[in-house]
């Protein structure tokens, strides 16, 4: 266990060095001069020249990639350049939100997606196996915010059941809380859902053809005990493992999402700071988004080597 | 299955993927919106832009099949307008993609050692950015309009590109005839283009295809978000984004260019699983 985590560690520190490389360096695409841009309307040339000592703009590229750096390790992205707040803050403020969001989507996702993949799967080359996989192109071809939208008009404009946007917290109210995500989970939650669907007919259909499934049926096991004790949980660790790699297109879905729905998670973070053209909380977003999915998928490469002793050797 | 015969592999893969209909409707799709794009302004029945103070949102009708939008303009010349920004965004984004991840997948499976391990830590950390925050980031930092969309959905999808090209480089340099090519004394770069390259490539197209589809939700998205194309040229995301401010009143502006998305990324989905199966036998 020590060697294999050490060695995975190893893997990750230059992809992490790498990671703050790229994510700095998109300020070096910003066109003309970055101290002027990232004033914004500002136009007092005192207020700018902070602008420049601050981010160190007038010190070599390396100079300031190392200090951005340091600043980071310190939990420093700098400052909000329109609210004035660290961007820190900003994103700990917005992130139980969107994990709240991610949360219930992946739970839907989990629930439609390992059954019709365990179903068609099963029930092979029937019209169940038909119907999944129609289902599972339609969740892979639609867009995330034209679901949104037409959900908004069926389920509050026309029914009236749902409320068309806004958010409340769980500490405030529970149930009115989890009502109020309940459309956004679910458009998140579809395409994902066709992710793990294909996922999971695909690992319950190698299981299904494995020797271990035709003696526990020549034993004269029921189907059902089959299929859900032999089967299904040999099937359980690819799917865990790749639905941990999901983690990322949650994140991309959740901006869309949240911005169709005006939920005031992470997703809508960013894409306020960039119509605000604020672009410290812009990298801030993408820093944090992808040490949370290297860490993700850390866990998640832990957990493969504990569940599966063929690992371990 | 019958004999061979004289048939070329390309030849064979073709009468395979004729035979799936999933591949043959979503090819038809596609043709269909490529002829719509390429001749849009003899196809459409009004001027894209034009505006009308008195045809401010009125319901589809037979002078205006999809209705009219805010500012009086026809929904389906728009509709078919936009049929140009989403297909050359994702020819044109896919197309960067594969212009710098196969020179660079080819030359990390080829070479190995070092730049292999240098290259692939860089496409873990662009991996490592979930695409669509990467691709607004991109798009954010390069400035809002079309052209960045395509670059930033370009470089964003290009690590896909890379990994896919050196694993199957990896696997095709082991092979007896690149092996033979070698001893023959023939140059590395004639090696790398001329037999590994052309065996890599079937993987390549299948991933391109499917690329295509997802380019085309990710402009759209961007679209949408304000960071694409800017108006008042048409696309199907910004249509989007106005569309659900007028949803109570107008809601025909919001189904038909989400249906648009819809139905061509549908079909390249359709025509890419097609082709793995027409190009990969032995899947399924």
């Amino acid at each position: 266990m020590g060697a294999f985590l050490l060695r995975r560690l190893g893997a990750i520190l230059p992809t992490l060095v790498f990671v703050s490389m790229l994510i700095f360096g998109l300020q070096q695409l910003l066109p003309g001069d970055p101290a002027q841009i990232m004033a914004g309307e500002e136009t007092d040339p005192i207020v700018i020249a902070q602008i420049r000592a601050q981010y160190r703009l007038d010190q070599p590229i390396p100079l300031q990639y190392v200090a951005w750096v340091a600043g980071v390790l310190q939990g420093d992205l700098g400052e909000s350049m329109r609210i004035k707040r660290p961007v820190f803050g900003l994103v700990m403020e917005k992130l139980p939100v969107t994990a709240q969001l991610a949360a219930m989507a992946m739970l839907i996702a989990l629930t439609i997606g390992v059954t019709a993949g365990v179903v068609s799967a099963v029930l092979k080359d029937t019209v169940w196996d038909y119907v999944a996989n129609i289902l599972s192109l339609w969740g892979l071809s639609t867009p995330n915010f034209w679901l949104g939208i037409m959900m908004i008009f069926v389920f509050s404009v026309w029914l009236g059941w749902l409320p068309p946007s806004g958010y409340v917290s769980p500490r405030e109210d529970l149930w009115a809380s989890l009502i109020s995500l309940l459309m956004p989970a679910f458009v998140l939650g579809n395409s994902i859902s066709a992710i793990m669907m294909r996922h999971t007919r695909a690992a319950m259909l190698q299981v299904l053809n494995a020797d271990y499934v035709r003696t526990a049926r020549a034993k004269g096991l029921k189907e059902r005990v089959v299929v859900i004790k032999h089967a299904f949980r040999n099937a359980l660790t690819p799917i865990v493992t790749l639905g941990a790699l999901e983690f990322g297109a949650l994140l991309s879905g959740a901006v869309l999402t949240e911005q169709v729905f005006t939920v005031p998670g992470f997703g809508k973070l960013i894409v306020d700071a960039v119509f605000n053209r604020d672009y410290a909380v812009v990298q801030g977003v993408v820093l944090v988004t992808a040490t949370a999915y290297i860490t993700l998928n850390l866990m998640a490469d832990i957990a493969y080597f504990l569940i599966n002793p063929r690992m371990r050797t | 299955m019958s004999a061979a015969g004289p048939l070329s592999p390309a030849r064979r893969a073709w009468l395979r993927l004729k035979r799936r209909r999933g591949a043959m409707f979503g090819g038809t799709v596609i043709l269909t919106f490529v002829l719509l794009a390429i001749f849009a302004p003899w196809i459409a029945p009004y001027d894209p832009i034009a505006t009308s103070w008195s045809l401010i949102r009125k319901a589809p009708s037979g002078a205006h099949w999809f209705g009219t939008d805010e500012v009086g303009r026809d929904v389906l010349a728009r509709v078919i307008y936009g049929a140009r920004a989403s297909l050359s965004a994702g020819v044109i984004s896919v197309g960067i993609s594969i212009g710098l991840g196969v020179p660079i997948g080819l030359l990390a499976g080829y070479v190995g050692g070092w730049l292999d391990q240098l290259i692939g830590r860089m496409t873990d950390a662009m991996l490592a950015c979930p695409f669509l925050i990467l691709a607004i980031a991109l798009a954010a930092f390069l400035g809002p309009s079309l052209g960045n969309a395509m670059i930033a959905i370009g470089v964003t999808a290009t690590p896909i590109f890379i990994r896919l090209t050196r694993g199957q480089t990896l696997q095709v340099k082991m092979e007896d005839y690149v092996e033979a090519a070698r001893a023959i004394g023939n140059p590395h770069l004639v090696i790398a283009l001329r037999h590994i390259l052309p065996n890599v490539l079937p993987p390549i197209m299948v991933q391109a295809t499917l690329a295509i589809a997802s380019a085309i939700i990710a402009e759209a998205s961007l679209s949408f978000l304000g960071l694409g194309q800017q108006p008042p040229a048409p696309s199907w995301g910004s249509m989007l984004n106005t569309a659900q401010r007028f949803l109570t009143q107008a809601p025909w502006m919001a189904i038909w260019p989400g249906a648009a998305i819809f139905l061509a990324v549908l079909s390249f989905n359709l025509l890419g699983d097609g082709l793995r199966d027409a190009l990969d036998p032995r899947e399924r």
